[in-house]
Order: structure tokens, then C-alpha cells, then sequence
């Protein structure tokens, strides 16, 4: 910790009032990474106020790490150094919504749930659904980059984040972007700070693409037992007309944490459906022709609130983190032909050692596969350990992006959580450094120790 | 300073790297390079036609070794000069490199090299069901890598999006000669997102020489419908009312009365000639799903007092639509010396008052402005006939053109949908952004550009006195130029 920190509780109350200030050791560790927490934790209620603290800490070469609801913390790696949280839950306010232009722009401390229950208002949501999906702000879900169930029809977040407002290094308040859907002036500077885990600056407003909340929905699980057959219904789906929200392949495991009826011994497939009556019909039947090909177990079908809330299988990581205490959560992107090879890589990895596992795997070929040792000891790190490099071998074999974005704060070090070395590193240290030439966003919570 | 006479060492060094038969420098072979789509030109030193990456290489490395501005170009139908040598030099044609390397259909991915022609990919794997969904007007002509760094749009990015959500990864040269991957085949690279960032950098960062895209599911069933009005306001209000009814349509597209007769004479699309408005609207998806929009569209067509609402019969009648809008810059092209096409965006909803406004703006300067719009996103492509042999007329176009923008940013919007900023908008760029916003996008830059060697003088306005327009000061205050 610097020299300055002594100042930091002194400093953050004038910036943002007393009121604002929290030093309490004990109220300090909700801050906490890694074990680490910071001298103070400040609520700023403006930009502006924001713009101080960041100069502040240029000054002071203090380390700084902005934080919503803190449901993501846990993801990337500790800071090197962390001195001051700026919380910015204060700032929560929707700060235009034009449901005729279908754009919405918003401070990052607003919660998810209430973005989506004002869109509601006007029958369109956000495509967003994510993990802690009761609490999860806006601006942690965008710097965290998680993604959403969703994806397999509207993308993701950059897909529909229109434009950012951020406070930039040397404390600017700085844009890209805009307001309006289309729109190619200037560099898309926001897209980096998607998944950017604060690293590159503090976001003070973000502007969103919202979406028609369709007037039904339907959603259908299938099961199979075993994997390949689960796979071969993705890819039937895949390859049809149909148009799933959602296309989830669960496992057993899987399916009990998320509660799923008859997942228990089975691999079962999630697939979510919006349209008409008459479409929804067709989209069934056609499933269901096609999970009897695939030798499904059993098929159901429910009408279902359009899933702006919850998307069925988006809160396994809470579950699987909540279910083993030393739960490791891989992130295997894959293409979707390669999804049964890295699953059955990933459980041989983890069955070798003795862990059992769950995973979840998005049709478009992202799987999250969890690790979930009871203990969260030196053996269990051993054999985690042991698995990892062998999941991460194999992916590399199957031109897989790993990475562990969840596990055992203390494991962070041992653990090759960013995956393999990328060759692009040199342009994001240097991307970082344009950014952040005081180092004092985030100091190390990034890939490539950036 | 601008580079046009070649020098001989360069020319020698040149065509050892690329063969003889790979340099164009003779200043007749140059004429043609020294235009785009735009209103803008510059002549180049040379052009160079790489076949491979390592060609590349080696004229990023002789471009950086003798001095010499770089610039990328694909098929040269940019539209803000992108592609246009402004400070001379060489310019990299990727002519040559214009293959498809590998199509994926099960996993919906191919990888291609720049100069492949954006339709040449979607005719390529149209019999597997897919194709490429951005799809400029220009697209029998642009090229992938074109695309790729204007990100580039089109009738149909309504419902599917613009380039950049259609491109996974890209293989790039840098200015300095490095060639680097960013992004991945799989979604999802680790890092932060250089292929967004890539993408739209207006060949500002690097030259790309490959490129990973998705390809997308062609639909099971479309239908294309043509509403005509005899009011502006009422197809501008059936545009609002479409999306206020939770439909996407796959493109949404508007033509003035205007418009309409240039194009019919030119086309024969069957466009009534005494209209004062049509609307092209096209749903697309599960047959189920596309025939009850295409029900809910004519509906609200009706309530919003449309004249008539036909339906394309078959492919043919489609075709011949589509034919009729993609062909309306050049059906316009024949009616007057030169036209200057606007691509401003506004909220959709203040696209009644923003035709209102086009028009006054004609009038005040005399000229006829004719309208076809990308209605659905709310990006506008006015078209100003005029005489640019006149150097008033001149002027007053391009006066008359930055208060379209003006307006357009004043409502909300933005100064480009999709045609870039290049070396046409870039003093335009303050209106939009302030100091510290174009500061850091300048810093960015020379992260990868540093010498600014690459498409020299794009993209960022440039230092004092570039501009002869006068602009209103930066906003400096969070919000205050989008809220």
C-alpha cells in the first residue's frame, strides 16, 4: 500500500461526503479480492465525483477498482494493488429510455432487474440475463463480460451496447460510440471495455439496444442419456429453421443443481422458443420430431414468461459455486462441431482425478464446466491442478479459448486461469497503457497480469 | 506533404517483392485509383497488388523503410474516401487476394481473404443454406476486406446487424510489419476485443489480410412488401408504429417520390411514379412467423393510410424490388454531374421531422435532395444533385449537407451509419466528440499506427486549420451530446 493511503478516507470524504466513505474494516470485506481489501470503499454519486477520485488516486499513485453489486469479484485475478473501491451503485439511474427508438441509456449501478422490469413497461427487455441475476448492476455485467443464455439469438453484449461513457486515466470523462443503433463514427473504443474487468476505466453511462419483448414463449427440455445424443439434437436444431432464444445442453449434474425434472441421470437440452401461437406449434413439434431422431428420453414442453428474468440455465455458476467449496468454473469456447469432444475431454480430465464436475454448454459452443471438489484444500488443489492442465491441453488440441474464470481465491496463482499464452498480447499491454498510463485502474485483475 | 511522383528504388524494391507484373505507377494507370464512391480524390505514387500475407509484409516494411503513406483498398466503392491515397503513396489494391479459403458450414464460419467480393461469398454457399449477411448496396462489387474495415452495413443489418457482428477474427498487418491474429474461430477469445476494435477502424491500425465471419442461416420463408403513400409523414409514422409493435423486420427501407421516378425510369421496378413515398419492408423466418408479420406490416400500413401494399409473388418480383432500391444511387447518378450522398442517423422517431427538415434545407440552398433511407435503423442517405464544376454550388453542398448533419446530431443522432468517416467527415468528427474523447481515439491510433504512415489523414480531424467549415465547440460535459 502507498504512502497516500493513509490519506484515503480524508480525501474520499470530501470528494463524495462522509456518508459516502466506508472504512470499516468489517464492511470492508464485502469489498475484498483475493483476500485483499482496499483502505476504503467510496460511493461517488456523480461523474464528476469520480473524475476526483481518479485524479486523486493519479496524485496519490493509488490502485483503484470499480464495483457494482461485487457479484463478480471473484472473476479475473486480484489486484496487485488495491487502495480505494468505488462502488458505484450510487449512480443508478436510467438516464434516457426512448421506447420508439428502442435505445436506453443508463448509470452502471443500476440493476439488471430493474432495467428489465421499466422495459417491461413498454413490452421490451435486454437480452441480458446473467448470473446473480437478482443483483448483477449493469455496469459489473458489461465490465465482468459474462454472458447470457440468450446469445444464441441476440448475441451478445457487444452486439448490443450502443456507446459508453467512461472515465478515462487521466481522469477525462471520455466517449465512444453513441445513441442510436448504427452508427460507425469514431473508433468502437467501447467494445474493449466490455469483459475489460475494469481494467482500462470506470464507466459512467452505458447506452444499450433494447428489444420487442415477444408476445409468447415456449420452452422445451429434452433428455438423453449420454452426451452425443444431447450434441446430435443441438446440431439438429441447429441446422433447421428454427430459431431457439436459448439452445442449452445441461448435465446431469447440471440439471440437479438447476433443479431440471428428470435431469438427474440424463444430459438434458434446453431450448427456448418466442412467436406466435402458430409458430410456437411448429417450433414443438419440429423439436419434438427431432429429439425422438436424436433418442430422447423424455420431451417436454411449457409455456413460459418470456425470459427477460431468468433464462433457465443462467445462474448454474451461482449454483455450482454455491454447491462445493472448492468449485472451479472453466470457460471452453469451441466450435459447435467440437462441443461432445470437449465435453468428453473435459469429464475424462475431471473423472481421472476423482472430482466430480457439471457443466453447462451454450449451442453457439461455449461451455462452462465446473469442477467441484468438496474441499477447498491442498489436495483438492492438486487434483484441480492436475485436471486443468490436461482440460487445457486438450483444448488447446481442439482450438478451444479456455479460461477459469471462477475459482478458490488462493488457487488463482497456482491455476493458469487466462489459459494459454495469446499472441496478441503485446497490443493490449499497449491498448492498457493508452488508457491507464498511471496504472491505476485495476492493477493485475487482467489477463497477461495487466 | 503528399508522395505522388514514384521514386525509382521504391519501384525497383517493389516489384522485387511482387513481381513486375504487380506495380502500377505510369500516372495513366494511376487516374482510376485516385477515386472511390466518394466526391473525394487523390492521386496515388503507386499501387501494389499483393497475392499473399508476406506480400503484404513486404510493402508494409518498404512503405515504413522509405517514407511513404500506405493505404488499403478493396474494390474502391467506399464512400468517404477511405480507400483514396489523401497524402499519396502506395496504395495496397487486395485484388488478388480474393478467395474463399475455407467455408464451415457445419459450424457456420468461413475464413477469406480482403478483396473477396461481399455477394461472391453469399453466392458461394448459398446451396448450403447460408450466406453473408451484411449487405451493402454496393455488394456485387465490395469486398469483404472493404467491409470489414469501413463496417460496413446494408438493407438487412435492421434484424442482422452490421459487419462487426458478423467477423470472429481477423489476420492483420501491422504498420511496423508484424502480422498478428486477434480474435478466434470460437467465440469468445480471452482479452480484450481487438477485432471490434479492428473492425471500423477505417484501415487506420492495420491491413487486414484474412478474415474469419460468420455465416448466417438463410431464412425458411421471406416476404417483401411494398407500401406506397402519398405522404411522407405517413410512411415515416408506419416505420415508428411497425417496431412499437415488437416486430423486426428483417430491412425496412424508404424511398421519396422523388427517388421513386428516377429509379422507375432507370429500373422498371414497377414503382408508381405519382407517389410521394414507398416503403420496402421485408420479414423474414419460420414461414409461420414471416406470414403473420407480413400481415401486422400491412396492417399498420393501412392504419397509416397507405395506398396500396403489394406482395412479392415469388423471387422474381423480390429481385426486381431490391433491384430497384440497390440501384438507386446510380438511377439518381444519371440525372445530374455530380451527387453527394448524406449518412446521417437519428432516433427513428424523429424521422418525420428530419424529412421535414431535409427538405427545407433543399429549398433554402436550391437543390433538389432526393431520400432513400435505411428507415428501420434511422439512417438517412439524402442525395444532393448538384454541380460540383460550380465552386458555389460546390460549397452550398456541402453547406447544405453539413446542416442535415447538424440536425441530425441535434436530435440525437450521429454524423455516419455506415459509410465512414474517412477523409470526408473527419472535421466533422468535434460536432460529435470532444477533446478528450479524440485524444484518446488518437492514442489508440498510434498504438498500432504510430508513425501514421497507414491511411494517413483519416478517421481524426487533423491539427489546426484543416477545416474550412466552422465547428461549435466540443462538449465537454458527460452526456451532454447524446443525452
Amino acid at each position: 500500500m502507498s504512502s497516500a493511503s493513509a490519506t484515503i478516507p480524508a480525501r474520499a470524504a470530501e470528494i463524495a461526503g462522509a456518508r459516502n466513505v466506508i472504512v470499516d474494516a468489517a464492511a470492508l470485506e464485502a469489498y475484498a479480492i483475493g483476500g485483499k481489501s482496499p483502505a476504503a470503499a467510496i460511493r461517488p454519486e456523480s461523474p464528476e465525483q469520480i473524475a476526483e477520485i481518479v485524479k486523486f488516486a493519479i496524485g496519490g499513485k493509488l490502485a483503484l477498482v470499480a464495483c457494482g453489486a461485487r457479484t463478480k469479484l471473484d472473476m479475473g485475478a486480484a489486484p496487485r494493488q488495491y487502495d480505494l473501491a468505488i462502488d458505484v451503485t450510487r449512480l443508478d439511474r436510467v438516464l434516457a429510455y426512448d421506447p420508439g427508438d428502442m435505445t436506453l441509456s443508463v448509470e452502471p449501478g443500476i440493476p439488471l432487474h430493474r432495467i428489465q422490469s421499466t422495459l417491461a413497461e413498454h413490452r421490451q427487455f435486454l437480452p441480458l440475463v446473467v448470473p446473480f441475476m437478482d443483483r448483477a448492476t449493469a455496469g459489473g455485467t458489461i465490465a465482468a463480460g459474462v454472458d447470457s443464455p440468450l446469445r444464441q439469438f441476440y448475441g451478445t453484449a457487444r452486439d448490443y451496447v450502443l456507446g459508453v461513457e467512461f472515465l478515462a486515466g487521466e481522469g477525462a470523462l471520455t466517449k465512444s460510440g453513441g445513441r442510436v443503433v448504427k452508427n460507425v463514427s469514431g473508433y468502437d473504443l467501447h467494445k474493449l471495455m466490455i469483459g475489460a474487468l475494469g481494467t482500462l476505466g470506470v464507466m459512467t453511462r452505458i447506452n444499450f439496444r433494447t428489444f420487442p419483448l415477444p408476445s409468447g414463449a415456449r420452452t422445451v427440455t429434452a433428455t438423453f442419456d449420454s452426451v452425443a445424443r444431447a450434441v446430435e439434437f443441438r446440431h439438429a436444431t441447429a441446422g433447421s429453421p428454427l430459431r431457439p432464444l436459448a439452445l442449452e445442453i445441461v448435465s446431469p449434474r447440471a440439471g440437479s443443481l438447476l433443479g431440471i425434472p428428470n435431469a438427474d441421470d440424463a444430459w438434458s437440452v434446453i431450448a427456448s422458443f418466442a412467436g406466435t401461437a402458430r409458430a410456437l406449434e411448429r417450433s414443438v413439434g419440429d423439436l419434438r420430431t427431432m429429439a425422438e431422431q436424436s433418442g430422447r428420453a423424455s420431451f417436454a414442453s411449457d409455456d413460459s414468461h418470456m425470459p427477460a428474468m431468468d433464462a433457465g440455465t443462467s445462474e448454474f455458476v451461482p449454483a455450482a459455486l454455491a454447491s462445493a467449496a472448492g468449485a472451479t468454473i472453466f470457460k471452453l469456447s469451441v466450435l459447435p462441431t467440437q462441443l461432445h469432444a470437449m465435453l468428453d475431454a473435459a469429464a475424462k480430465a475431471a473423472d481421472a482425478t476423482g472430482t466430480s464436475w457439471a457443466a453447462v454448454a451454450r449451442g453457439v459452443g461455449v461451455i462452462y464446466f465446473a469442477l467441484l471438489p468438496a474441499e477447498r484444500d491442498q489436495n483438492a488443489l492438486a487434483r484441480v491442478g492436475r485436471a486443468a492442465g490436461e482440460l487445457l491441453a486438450q483444448g488447446a488440441a481442439l482450438d478451444a479459448n479456455a479460461t477459469i474464470p471462477w475459482c478458490p481465491a488462493e488457487w488463482k496463482a497456482t491455476l493458469p486461469i487466462w489459459g494459454p499464452e495469446r499472441s496478441d498480447l503485446g497490443p493490449m499491454r499497449a491498448l492498457k497503457r493508452v488508457f491507464d498510463p498511471h496504472g491505476v485502474f485495476a492493477p493485475g485483475r487482467f489477463l497477461g497480469g495487466i | 506533404m503528399a508522395f505522388t511522383a514514384i521514386d525509382s528504388r521504391l519501384l525497383h524494391d517493389l516489384q522485387n517483392v511482387l513481381g513486375r507484373d504487380a506495380v502500377l505507377y505510369r500516372p495513366e494507370d494511376l487516374l482510376l485509383y485516385e477515386y472511390d464512391g466518394s466526391v473525394e480524390t487523390g492521386r496515388p505514387t503507386c499501387v501494389a497488388f499483393p497475392r499473399t500475407a508476406e506480400h503484404v509484409v513486404g510493402i508494409v516494411r518498404l512503405a515504413k523503410r522509405h517514407g511513404v503513406p500506405l493505404v488499403g483498398r478493396g474494390a474502391g466503392t467506399g464512400l468517404s474516401g477511405g480507400a483514396i491515397a489523401r497524402r499519396g503513396g502506395i496504395v495496397t489494391s487486395f485484388a488478388r487476394m480474393n478467395r474463399i479459403l475455407e467455408v464451415d458450414a457445419a459450424n457456420q464460419r468461413a475464413r477469406v481473404q480482403p478483396g473477396l467480393v461481399n455477394a461472391d461469398l453469399s453466392l458461394a454457399v448459398a446451396h448450403l443454406g447460408l450466406h453473408f449477411a451484411p449487405d451493402p448496396s454496393s455488394q456485387k462489387a465490395c469486398t469483404i476486406g472493404g467491409n470489414v474495415s469501413e463496417n460496413s452495413g446494408g438493407p438487412h443489418t435492421l434484424a442482422y446487424g452490421v459487419t462487426t457482428n458478423h467477423v470472429l477474427a481477423l489476420e492483420v498487418v501491422l504498420p511496423d510489419g508484424e502480422l498478428i491474429h486477434l480474435g478466434a474461430a470460437a467465440l469468445d477469445a480471452a482479452g480484450y476485443d481487438l477485432t471490434g476494435l479492428f473492425v471500423g477502424s477505417e484501415g487506420t491500425f492495420g491491413l487486414v489480410t484474412e478474415i474469419t465471419v460468420k455465416l448466417t442461416r438463410l431464412p425458411e420463408a421471406t416476404k417483401t412488401l411494398l407500401a406506397v403513400y402519398d405522404s411522407v409523414d405517413d410512411a415515416t409514422e408506419t416505420v415508428v408504429e411497425i417496431t412499437a409493435r415488437g416486430i423486426t423486420p428483417a430491412a425496412c427501407e424508404m424511398m421519396d417520390g422523388w427517388t421513386i421516378r428516377a429509379v422507375e425510369e432507370y429500373v422498371h421496378a414497377g414503382f408508381p411514379l405519382d407517389c410521394a413515398a414507398v416503403l420496402l419492408i421485408e420479414v423474414d423466418g419460420l414461414a409461420e412467423a414471416a406470414e403473420y408479420e407480413a400481415a401486422e406490416v400491412a396492417d399498420v400500413c393501412s392504419r397509416h393510410r397507405s395506398r396500396e401494399v403489394r406482395v412479392a409473388r415469388d423471387a422474381r418480383e423480390r429481385d426486381l424490388l431490391w433491384k430497384g432500391r440497390k440501384n438507386a444511387f446510380g438511377a439518381v447518378g444519371r440525372l445530374s454531374p455530380t451527387y453527394y450522398t448524406q449518412d446521417g442517423v437519428i432516433p427513428r422517431t424523429k424521422l418525420p421531422a428530419t424529412l421535414r427538415r431535409v427538405n427545407e434545407i433543399g429549398h433554402k440552398y436550391g437543390f433538389a435532395i432526393g431520400n432513400i433511407f435505411h428507415a428501420g435503423d434511422g439512417n438517412l442517405h439524402p442525395i444532393i444533385l448538384f454541380d460540383a464544376r460550380d465552386k458555389r454550388e460546390f460549397a452550398n453542398a456541402v453547406a447544405a449537407s453539413d446542416e442535415i448533419i447538424q440536425f441530425c446530431i441535434d436530435v440525437g443522432g450521429s454524423i455516419t451509419g455506415e459509410h465512414g468517416v474517412g477523409m470526408e467527415k473527419d472535421r466533422l468528427m468535434p460536432l460529435l466528440f470532444g477533446e478528450a474523447d479524440l485524444d484518446l481515439m488518437r492514442r489508440v491510433r498510434d498504438v498500432f499506427n504510430p508513425d501514421g504512415l497507414l491511411n494517413p489523414a483519416k478517421v481524426l480531424p487533423g491539427g489546426k486549420g484543416c477545416g474550412e467549415i466552422h465547428v461549435r465547440p466540443p462538449a465537454t460535459a458527460v452526456g451532454s451530446a447524446t443525452a
